[in-house]
């Protein structure tokens, strides 16, 4: 579904990705772990257009995506969820909802309000609530319900749990286990194993913009050093 | 007699009730966790602390002095240091700038015309970036830094001004969990020595049981437990609003 | 005045409102989305006055060809509109704010020397509304009935434009693209023809307001500005980005300018007051009022800051010591011209040291300071004003006069600073606008004192400053100074503070800086200077007229910031340069100069979007120095 290859990022003069390859299948959940900084979250934006790739090739559903803009990128169907939610403050959940929709896509489930709803049933219950008057954990199920309403096959997440009560972070981690078995796509970025345990069946270390890892989630939680610097307790 | 005593206060943004009627103290040394779901009114709380937004009723006492009325840059001077959920600094300025700014902030040299900023207290920035480990990047502008890295950046700028109560909001946010402990241990480590209050937010739960000394929790603008960590950890109710626990285990059985 | 006049003069305020805000909801909206301040919209309101009399004459004024006419011309410029932002403004997007403004300047100049060329220079009256000729009667008084229709207009639009942006998709994506367009973006919103579509339906709205208005006033050149002008002021009131506020703002200022006009003039306690003449600046005053008391407009709301391509103010950087010798040698090199040269080089030279005095110190406070002053001519102003009344009316000598003379800018500063740091952004510059036009009409009206619009005149430096070289080595000296002095300053601690303020007031304040009293010194500071660049000013001119503070003299200081680059130390000296060089010598060689400037300034706002000093910096850096 996603094809990832030799990918470098940079930033003015400052390179941030070096040689990025991997791939995501259908139905599988791929978390990126690594260090703040370590170019997680720059990886999800290149994915999804927002900023440049330097060189290097990006494929989505068998097309090459990496000199489109994000608009074309989303309407092929590459959802993304990004880190600081950025709900639209000045809209209700509906309209936020209105401005995510897309239509529907051959291969993907297909949403609609109502379906958001029952998969976050928080949110049903404020339809007319403006996104701004929303707190932290309602703002981040609506990012990802606005991104579903697009019927995406794939969907990146940015750091889904920051932020966030326990509590909440819990019902995102059951989110995203229904949403893979929907057959979903996900990529998502983590600090934290905790969160990524509940979900992911693969993982990419990132370090210093350069892949480190990449193995089954079981393996990787074998190894101490990982332990130790993404787990705590 | 505590060092910050915060009693009933209370604030509204129109029909939200964001605080009500809040009361807790802060002793010297102390670090003090204050936990609650998103919304619960813990930023409103800070933001009244530091002189940002002026509370509907209630009082806020430092030693003993109101803090009544005062705007943000008063209330710094009397020794209350802060940090940001979204961290804030001067993006067009390097690492040290920003602590450069604190100290001459700290040393009230800032109404000098001719002098050249950029001498100013150097050494000083610099002993105080390498206590947040931030040394080596001195020189990077603020624009270009990681997350955790502003974070740490805010920490040094709030230290330089030399406070008795430091408020953290979301210290440790964008950090990986080793991270996350290094930087709690410099803080507590810091607070017990000078004898600073620490009044800080947190969502992660490692972070806050391991660190705190004591917690206070909040829940839709009310404070519904305090206590020592193990307590809060076993209260039903902090369970139930906040802390969770059961769906993911739930989960993970089933997997 | 009599119930029943005060009445009718009500209605004609109503009447008056509506096609104010057919312009200032299309200024609203384009801002709303784009960022864009559109000084172009007063333009794009003259082009639909012109082109419905020029349509109307073509096809007939019966009911058919005049709103034919006035639909076609609102379309024509509703597809100028979507021309200028494809072709223009699409490729300065990602350049900092303000260098959209300035790019509307430039269409500015060149739509008028256009309409100009296409219509000349008189006054063209249009055709009276066919089936809405006649009066009514009211109250005994005879009324237009094509003022009735426009009461009755008003309302629908705002009705259409609500709407339109609350119930439709259309309307949703548009304001989920005026918070967040990145965002719109990764959603699947194409942003680029959402942005086409508003600039086109904005424009529109301006041609269709300046269409259905020429059965009232007659197509002329001016009007690009007293509109302009006016619909900033209703979009300010309103609160940006509302279009209910425009309307309310839109009859709030309308209804006030009628009853002053109605009024005329009143006696208060044995002075008669002239309220008519206050049409002039009545509408800033009202202005001023209201953000003074709501700093976000009637119906505006404190907003978060649109979220774009991370806007991050650029590092302040520290002069290499070759610069600052390179400095050193253009004095030096400056000081040897009168050897060379004389007559009509210094004078432009001595206009170019002043301008570039004034532009530096307005780069102070809108440059590191982000206090984006649009009214910075006030000060100019009031120091030559205050140059010229010490030495003729209080007899000082000149000397002792230019001494003075720049406190004269600082306490008029010191007035207006007080209000304006109390905002930001766009209503901070709003405000700052308003106090220039203000003090603008001050000096414009009280004939007793600065003798009205003919100004003052005799006011020549003392004897032994009187030739031209002496008089220029006087203005090199105290610029260079002043220009060394501001520059050294922001590089102190007061210089640091204030960017700092700038970067994050939150954190300023959180680390004890007293935001608006640093602000309030630094626009202080910056009016003293712009005073003693206008008080040079006047003294190398010999007169003074009330254009030195008015509102294009401002926006002049905008510009050569701009065009040298609002991010870079030297730019604004270098845009001084140009600017002044470019319009003296184009004023004096081809028609339609306007035009040609604006070209230039297009072309350069184009080419290089961080201004020509921020360009060189970026062309010429040294590999890896930003570390």
């Amino acid at each position: 579904m996603l094809e990832v290859r030799h990918l470098d990022v940079a930033y003015g003069r400052a390179q941030v990705l070096f040689d990025l390859s991997f791939t995501a299948r259908d139905g599988e959940v791929l978390v990126l772990l690594g260090r703040n900084g370590a170019g997680k979250s720059t990886t999800l934006k290149a994915l999804i257009g927002l900023v440049p790739a330097r060189s290097g090739e990006i494929r989505f559903a068998g097309r090459r995506v990496d000199r489109l803009p994000p608009y074309q990128i989303a309407r092929l169907g590459l959802g993304y969820v990004p880190e600081d939610r950025r709900i639209f403050t000045d809209l209700t959940v509906m309209q936020n909802l209105e401005v995510g929709r897309q239509p529907a896509r051959r291969g993907a489930p297909r949403w609609t309000p109502e379906r958001v709803f029952e998969l976050f049933p928080d949110l049903g219950r404020l339809r007319d609530r403006p996104g701004g008057r929303m707190s932290g954990g309602e703002q981040q199920m609506l990012a990802i319900a606005r991104t579903l309403m697009g019927n995406p096959r794939a969907i990146l997440l940015d750091e889904p749990a920051e932020g966030l009560a326990p509590v909440i972070v819990e019902r995102m981690a059951l989110a995203v286990r229904e949403l893979k078995r929907e057959g979903l796509c996900i990529v998502l970025s983590e600090q934290n194993l905790r969160f990524a345990r509940a979900a992911a069946d693969r993982a990419l270390i990132v370090e210093k913009g350069q892949l480190r890892f990449a193995g089954a989630l079981a393996e990787l939680q074998a190894q101490p050093a990982v332990r130790e610097q993404f787990l705590s307790v | 007699m505590s060092l910050l005593t915060v009693r009933n206060l209370s604030k509204a943004y129109g029909a939200v009730q964001a605080l009500a009627d809040v009361s807790f103290t802060l002793a010297a040394g102390e670090s003090l966790a204050m936990i609650g779901p998103n919304g619960a009114g813990k930023s409103t709380c800070f933001n009244i602390l530091n002189g940002q937004v002026e509370p509907d009723a209630g009082a806020v006492e430092l030693e003993g002095r109101s803090l009544a009325g005062l705007r943000a840059h008063r209330i710094w001077r009397l020794g209350v240091g802060r940090t940001f959920q979204i961290a804030a600094t001067f993006g067009s300025m390097t690492v040290r700038e920003n602590v450069q700014m604190a100290l001459l902030s700290h040393h009230r040299r800032l109404g000098s015309l001719f002098s050249a900023a950029s001498r100013a207290y150097r050494e000083e920035a610099d002993d105080l970036l390498a206590q947040v480990g931030m040394r080596e990047q001195a020189r990077r502008p603020c624009a270009v830094l990681a997350y955790g890295d502003l974070k740490r950046v805010e920490l040094a700028v709030a230290l330089a001004g030399r406070p008795r109560v430091l408020l953290m909001d979301e210290p440790t946010a964008g950090m990986a969990p080793a991270e996350r402990s290094e930087l709690m241990q410099l803080v507590t480590g810091m607070a017990r020595k000078s004898n600073i209050g620490v009044l800080f937010t947190e969502h992660d739960m490692d972070v806050v049981f391991r660190h705190a000394d004591r917690v206070i929790v909040l829940a839709g603008g009310a404070l519904i437990a305090q206590g020592l960590p193990q307590d809060v950890r076993m209260n039903p109710r902090v369970r139930e609003v906040y802390l969770g626990g059961d769906l993911l285990a739930e989960a993970r059985a089933n997997a | 005045m009599s119930a029943s006049a005060a009445f009718l003069q009500l209605l004609n305020g109503l009447a008056s409102a509506n096609s104010l805000f057919l312009v200032a909801a299309g200024l609203s909206l384009i801002f709303g989305v784009t960022r864009t301040i559109n000084f172009a919209h007063g333009s794009l309101y003259m082009l639909g006055m012109y082109c419905a009399v020029t349509l109307i004459a073509r096809l007939g004024g019966g009911a058919l060809g005049f709103w034919a006419s006035v639909l076609l011309a609102a379309a024509f410029v509703g597809v100028a509109g979507a021309a200028i932002e494809i072709l223009v403004l699409r490729r300065t997007y990602a350049a900092p704010d303000l260098m959209q403004l300035l790019a509307t300047f430039a269409l500015v100049l060149i739509i008028g020397d256009f309409a100009l060329w296409a219509w000349g220079p008189e006054d063209i009256l249009g055709p009276r509304a066919p089936g809405l000729a006649g009066a009514v009667t009211i109250l005994g008084r005879e009324f237009p009935q094509y003022d009735l229709f426009l009461i009755a207009f008003g309302p629908l639009v705002l009705l259409a434009l609500w709407l339109l942006l609350t119930r439709t998709r259309w309307g949703t994506l548009v304001r989920a693209a005026t918070e967040d367009r990145e965002m719109a973006g990764a959603l699947g919103v194409n942003h680029k023809w959402l942005f086409t579509g508003v600039f086109a339906l904005g424009a529109f709205l301006a041609g269709f307001g300046g269409a259905i208005e020429i059965p009232r006033e007659p197509a002329s050149l001016s009007v690009a500005l007293s509109v302009i002008a006016d619909a900033f002021v209703v979009v300010v009131v309103g609160g940006l980005g509302s279009i209910p506020g425009a309307f309310l703002a839109a009859l709030l200022i309308s209804e006030i300018k009628a009853l002053c006009i109605g009024f005329g003039q009143v006696t208060v306690f044995g002075t008669v007051f002239s309220l008519s003449k206050l049409t002039l600046v009545i509408e800033f005053l009202v202005m001023a009022v209201v953000l003074v008391l709501r700093p976000w407009g009637l119906l505006g709301r404190a907003a978060a800051p649109a979220r774009g391509p991370a806007v991050l103010e650029p590092r302040l950087p520290v002069p290499s010591r070759r610069a600052l010798y390179a400095l050193a040698a253009l004095v030096a090199a400056l000081a040897l011209v009168p050897t060379l040269s004389t007559g009509y080089t210094l004078v432009l030279l001595t206009d170019i040291l002043v301008f570039a005095l004034f532009a530096v110190s307005l780069h102070f406070i809108a440059g590191p300071g982000g206090l984006h002053s649009f009214g910075h001519a006030a000060y100019f102003g009031l120091g030559a004003y205050g140059a010229g009344l010490l030495l003729l009316k209080a007899h000082a000598p000149m000397e002792l006069a230019l001494l003075l003379a720049p406190f004269c800018g600082a306490l008029g500063a010191l007035l207006f600073g007080w209000f304006c740091v109390r905002l930001s952004g766009v209503y901070l510059a709003m405000l700052t606008l308003a106090f220039a036009q203000i003090a603008w009409s001050i000096v414009f009206q009280w004939d007793a004192l600065t003798g009205g619009s003919n100004g003052l005149i005799g006011v020549w430096p003392a004897r032994w400053l009187s030739s031209q070289s002496a008089y220029y080595y006087l203005t090199l000296a105290t610029c260079s100074a002043g220009i060394a002095l501001l520059w050294r300053i922001l590089y102190s601690p007061f210089g640091y503070a204030l960017r700092a303020a700038r970067d994050s007031a939150l954190r300023a304040a959180a680390i004890g800086i007293d935001v608006r009293a640093l602000q309030w010194a630094a626009f202080t500071l910056a009016g003293w200077f712009a005073g003693l660049g206008g008080a040079l000013f006047a003294f190398a001119k010999g007169s003074i007229s009330p254009e030195t503070l008015a509102v294009p003299r401002s926006v002049d200081g905008l510009v050569m910031v701009l065009l040298g680059g609002l991010h870079t130390l030297t730019g604004p000296i270098w845009g001084a340069a140009l600017f002044t060089w470019l319009e003296d010598t184009l004023a004096r060689t081809v028609n339609y100069w306007h035009a040609v400037i604006g070209a230039v300034i297009l072309a350069l706002v184009l080419a290089f979007p961080q201004g020509v000093a921020g360009f060189a910096r970026q062309r010429f850096a040294r590999r890896g120095d930003d570390a």
